[in-house]
């Protein structure tokens, strides 16, 4: 699971009005298990750092889901737009020989 | 600890209904998250995966929808896509938070601790279900203040079931067994709706949700095969709960107002009447299987259409119960207002708190004198 973040600098969207409880909005990641990386799950509202990851706990680890959680808020991510995206990943999509199957490997050739 | 930390309250077993409702709606669930990572994986045929080019915005959402892409917070998408999302998650998020009342008034007088701790989880789950979608309905531009206050003040709608009593314990079985039950298969078409969040926060619910149906079904079971008058407390409460819950899944398809374009949009993936449908032929066997009677004389099995025939739900009550006259509207509405208000200073105080040590965080290091 992983949503855009919702920090809203183009996309058509409109701005994100502020929450009039004053609690920012803050992004969870859960570490499901050992060996696996943090994933998105959701986001939440909360005043500060400490009380954010006692809410994404009740909120997003009520039957095990995590052995790990981090909280961001909001605000602070950066993201790339999706009207960026064109340019933005362009220089990506011609480089085809940077991947290992752009190479042709002579017949016999082990351990490449 | 062992893995399951749960098996104390989960003791109690009874036949399951075939290959019936959870296993099955779990099943589906699965299908459309598969279905999900399915499409990502695919990206949209022709095009790298979101590269809006120079293609008009109109027709690259169009586009998206028809590869059965998901749309996601920051794509462009029609204003009126985004008004009926809006109005449509932050419902099923009242719906949820205002269902936690008709059960949460049987949480102090659950007959054991086991039920009471079930209830508990169970209610608390409600109020979860309302937050991931509060959430969801905040990537399209609106704050959850907003929304909690245009249901404070009656202008969004919550779903007309929880606007019924309950009056007994086996109430909180009938709930379980047919409100949740006819929520999952409102729900499970859902998680394949195209606004992403929203898809990705009925995965987690429906998932959720399934221990809600089997909790109920076990209580109404359980009191199904006990005294007398337990039995008869169980059958009352399927006789009140049957046609509110046939009521939840909305008008008839010919007075249903939003659904042509949700559909062509791929928010709905059914119309009312089809899931009403599905929601009967799965909720005979089962009642079967309890014992306990569905209260319409006029149900029977259909050879030709392999449906049941029943009588459709009082759809002048629906529409009386939705505009505010229920028997306990009222009551709902303000019990969440007063809630809401007692809790404003808890909220105060939190961010007051929070500020003071932002402020003295950031504040310069004083000099002992």
């Amino acid at each position: 699971m992983s949503d855009d973040p919702r920090t809203r600098t183009g996309g058509g969207a409109p701005a994100k009005t502020a929450d009039r409880s004053g609690w920012p909005l803050w992004e969870v990641f859960v570490r499901p298990r050992r060996g696996l990386a943090h994933h998105h799950v959701g986001s939440l509202h909360a005043p500060d750092a400490e009380l954010a990851l006692r809410n994404a706990r009740d909120l997003y680890t009520r039957r095990q889901e995590g052995v790990s959680i981090w909280v961001v808020p909001a605000a602070a991510i950066t993201a790339s737009s999706p009207d960026e995206k064109d340019a933005f990943f362009a220089p990506a999509a011609d480089k085809v020989y940077r991947h290992p199957t752009f190479y042709e490997v002579p017949e016999g050739a082990a351990h490449l | 600890m062992s893995g399951c930390n749960t098996c104390s309250v989960h003791g109690h077993h009874f036949p399951e209904p075939g290959d019936g409702p959870a296993s099955g709606l779990l099943g589906q669930v699965e299908a459309a998250e598969a279905a999900l990572r399915a499409a990502a994986e695919r990206g949209r045929p022709g095009a790298p995966d979101g590269a809006a080019g120079d293609t008009d915005p109109q027709e690259y959402f169009t586009a998206l929808i028809e590869a059965d892409q998901k749309i996601e917070p920051r794509d462009w998408m029609p204003d009126a896509y985004r008004r009926t999302l809006i109005r449509q998650i932050a419902q099923h998020a009242h719906s949820e938070i205002i269902g936690m009342q008709p059960e949460g008034n049987w949480i102090t007088r659950a007959p054991s601790l086991k039920r009471k701790a079930i209830l508990l989880a169970k209610v608390q789950d409600e109020a979860g279900h309302g937050l991931y979608l509060y959430a969801a309905a905040e990537t399209l531009g609106v704050s959850r203040d907003e929304l909690v206050e245009l249901l404070l003040a009656g202008r969004q709608k919550y779903s007309s079931i929880f606007n019924y009593p309950t009056l007994t314990w086996a109430d909180v079985g009938a709930i379980g067994w047919l409100v949740d039950g006819a929520a999952i298969v409102n729900q499970v078409p859902l998680c394949r709706c195209s606004y992403g969040p929203y898809a990705r926060a009925m995965i987690r619910i429906c998932k959720e949700e399934s221990f809600h149906q089997r909790q109920g079904y076990e209580i109404l079971y359980t009191l199904a095969h006990g005294t007398p008058a337990q039995r008869e407390m169980a059958q009352d409460a399927v006789n009140r709960w049957w046609y509110p819950s046939l009521a939840m899944f909305g008008p008839p398809d010919r007075d249903s107002t939003h659904s042509e374009q949700s559909m062509a949009w791929k928010i709905k993936r059914f119309s009312n009447d089809e899931l009403r449908q599905r929601f009967v032929d799965m909720c005979v066997p089962q009642a079967e299987i309890l014992g306990l009677r569905i209260p319409d004389p006029e149900l029977r099995w259909n050879p030709e259409r392999q449906s049941y025939d029943f009588t459709p739900p009082d759809y002048a009550e629906l529409m009386r119960v939705i505009s505010g006259d229920g028997p306990c509207n009222r009551q709902r509405m303000a019990r969440r207002r007063r809630a809401h208000a007692e809790g404003a200073w808890v909220r105060e105080a939190a961010a007051a708190y929070a500020a003071k040590r932002a402020a003295r965080a950031t504040a310069p290091t004083e000099v002992a004198a």
